[in-house]
């Protein structure tokens, strides 16, 4: 799903797992002239199928690759204007697409759980053009209020954003297991747009500890096409990304 | 610095212009070049998440049982786990820390983090990355639109001001003078310029930001290869304080092109950790760290058979 948002002739951010998963499919099936940029600074890799990385800094996904640059140049690449899109995820995402991946708790010097950190992720979301969410949809995610906002969406609504002085990105789509989010253009709130094959608005609801807006039309997505099937298990034949 | 905040871009002057930057011979062995790092030092170790991360330098810090030590590095991984169990660390500066993908986020991490005994300093990827430039710059900070509104702002106190040209928010993340840096590189001269291959990470801004810079290299070339391809030097000999050559000094990290990360090294040493938290790193301390006096008898426990299946694997994946 997040693969069909890549458009051909643009730049992609992508992280190692689904979000590359997406990007090499949208490659080999409608955007053959989509660039990959990795964070550990690596430019136009060709990842090969069966051998996918597992790190953004290794031999595996600097395969082939046209350009090995710093990892600052690579990053100040996105905040020229260089990259059009990216892809993240979150251990907890909020009603405007802020999300944690740094530590859950109160007290952020000693939380109740400490995650990973931002890595790059808040510099994909302040930097990118355009930046699509891709994650499982629970309601241990799917929160009211982020405990820590390691990457901002929307912050609080509104025009937020930018008066934070975030004047060029914006959080575009939330692609879940159950559906396909975007975020209301006004309060920036998220908003169902489509729901995968079988799944139930309440389940969307029982799912999400706020409430979701719903698009006039709530559309159902189209299930993957049998060559995309085909091609993400060529992709990643020992199913180390895939469901 | 002790007692200079990271940012005294005065103060790392100072330190660079009374300090000899010599042309000469610069070849130690890593147990004297470790020697240079003292307890409450900050030091910064080049290279990203299991790429070539300065592991024969780092082991040989914790033989020396050096303490209180804050480790800055953009993505830490098992090094970052080792100096913690140690003991050798009172603080990280990261914007990343666990191993990698497949092995779900750190124990480690969390136990020592979760219990306040080692606060971990969380920047964005960029942010760290303009910390060390802004100090390679020889300047206190550098203006960033990243890091904006997000949490991750008053984590290390960073300040924002209206720009003078635009009136837009800017952040200005300030520099990061390591006391020493830690640096593992392809190759180098006895005389300390170095040859990076592959990714650059943010050694080169991390050599000119710190006081004091150690490096490791898989090979000692000749000063006359040098000369012949000066475009290949990363880091010039006069920034650089020892040099010792250290073949597979990244291991079991990875060094591109030479030979891949041991991953199945990683799956035991996690599975032993699943079993019995940072028991298994202390016992994985004493066979890998405390056990061999030297990088080499270090190696001599993996045997040549697993050095080369690993350097194999890296000639395929750069093929």
């Amino acid at each position: 799903m997040g693969s069909r948002q890549l458009r051909d002739d643009t730049t992609v951010f992508a992280g190692v797992g689904v979000p590359l998963l997406a990007a090499v499919l949208a490659q080999h099936r409608h955007a053959p002239r989509l660039t990959l940029v990795i964070e550990g600074g690596i430019i136009a890799p060709r990842i090969e199928p069966g051998r996918l990385p597992i790190s953004t800094n290794e031999m595996r996904a600097a395969r082939h690759a046209t350009m090995l640059p710093g990892i600052t140049d690579t990053f100040l690449l996105a905040q020229r204007g260089f990259l059009d899109c990216g892809f993240i995820g979150g251990a907890q995402i909020d009603r405007h697409g802020n999300l944690n991946t740094s530590a859950i708790g109160r007290d952020y010097w000693k939380p109740t759980v400490r995650l990973p950190g931002s890595g790059g992720a808040n510099d994909i979301v302040s930097l990118c053009k355009e930046v699509i969410v891709l994650t499982l949809h629970e309601r241990r995610r799917f929160v009211e209020t982020v405990d820590f906002v390691t990457s901002p969406g929307y912050l609080a609504g509104g025009d937020s954003r930018q008066q934070a002085g975030l004047l060029f990105g914006r959080v575009s789509r939330v692609v879940t297991t159950l559906g396909l989010f975007s975020f209301d253009p006004d309060d920036k709130r998220l908003r169902l747009d489509a729901l995968h094959p079988g799944v139930t608005r309440d389940a969307v609801a029982a799912e999400t500890g706020f409430e979701v807006l719903m698009a006039e039309r709530v559309e159902a997505t189209e299930p993957p096409a049998e060559d995309e099937l085909s091609l993400l298990r060529a992709i990643d034949p020992e199913r180390r990304f895939l469901a | 610095m002790a007692g200079a905040a990271p940012w005294d871009f005065r103060e790392a002057r100072r330190r660079l212009e009374t300090k000899p930057k010599s042309s000469g011979e610069k070849l130690s062995s890593v147990e004297d070049a470790a020697l240079r790092v003292r307890d409450g030092d900050t030091v910064a170790a080049g290279g990203c998440l299991f790429s070539r991360t300065p592991m024969a330098l780092v082991r040989e810090i914790l033989r020396q049982r050096r303490r209180r030590l804050t480790l800055v590095r953009n993505l830490m991984c098992t090094e970052g786990e080792l100096m913690m169990v140690a003991g050798a660390v009172e603080k990280v500066v990261t914007a990343w820390m666990s191993i990698g993908l497949p092995w779900g986020v750190s124990k480690i991490m969390r136990e020592h983090v979760e219990s306040g005994r080692v606060p971990l300093e969380e920047w964005s990827h960029l942010a760290l990355g303009l910390r060390f430039h802004a100090a390679a710059m020889g300047v206190p900070f550098l203006p960033t639109l990243t890091m904006l509104g997000s949490d991750l702002m008053g984590v290390g106190g960073t300040q924002t001001l209206r720009c003078p040209y635009t009136g837009e928010t800017l952040a200005l993340v300030p520099a990061l003078f390591p006391d020493v840096a830690l640096l593992h590189v392809h190759r180098a001269d006895r005389f300390g310029n170095c040859q990076i291959d592959g990714y650059p990470h943010m050694d080169a801004d991390i050599a000119r930001a710190a006081s004091t810079v150690l490096v490791t290299a898989e090979e000692i070339i000749p000063e006359a290869e040098v000369r012949r391809h000066p475009d290949r030097t990363a880091i010039p000999g006069f920034m650089v304080d020892a040099v010792a050559h250290a073949p597979f000094g990244s291991f079991p990290h990875e060094c591109y092109g030479l030979y891949e990360a041991d991953f199945d090294h990683f799956g035991e040493y996690v599975a032993a950790i699943d079993a019995s938290g940072s028991r298994a790193v202390g016992d994985y301390l004493d066979r890998f760290v405390y056990g061999p006096a030297t990088h080499a008898e270090y190696l001599e426990r993996f045997g040549r058979e697993r050095l080369a299946r690993q350097a194999g694997r890296a000639r395929e994946l750069v093929g």
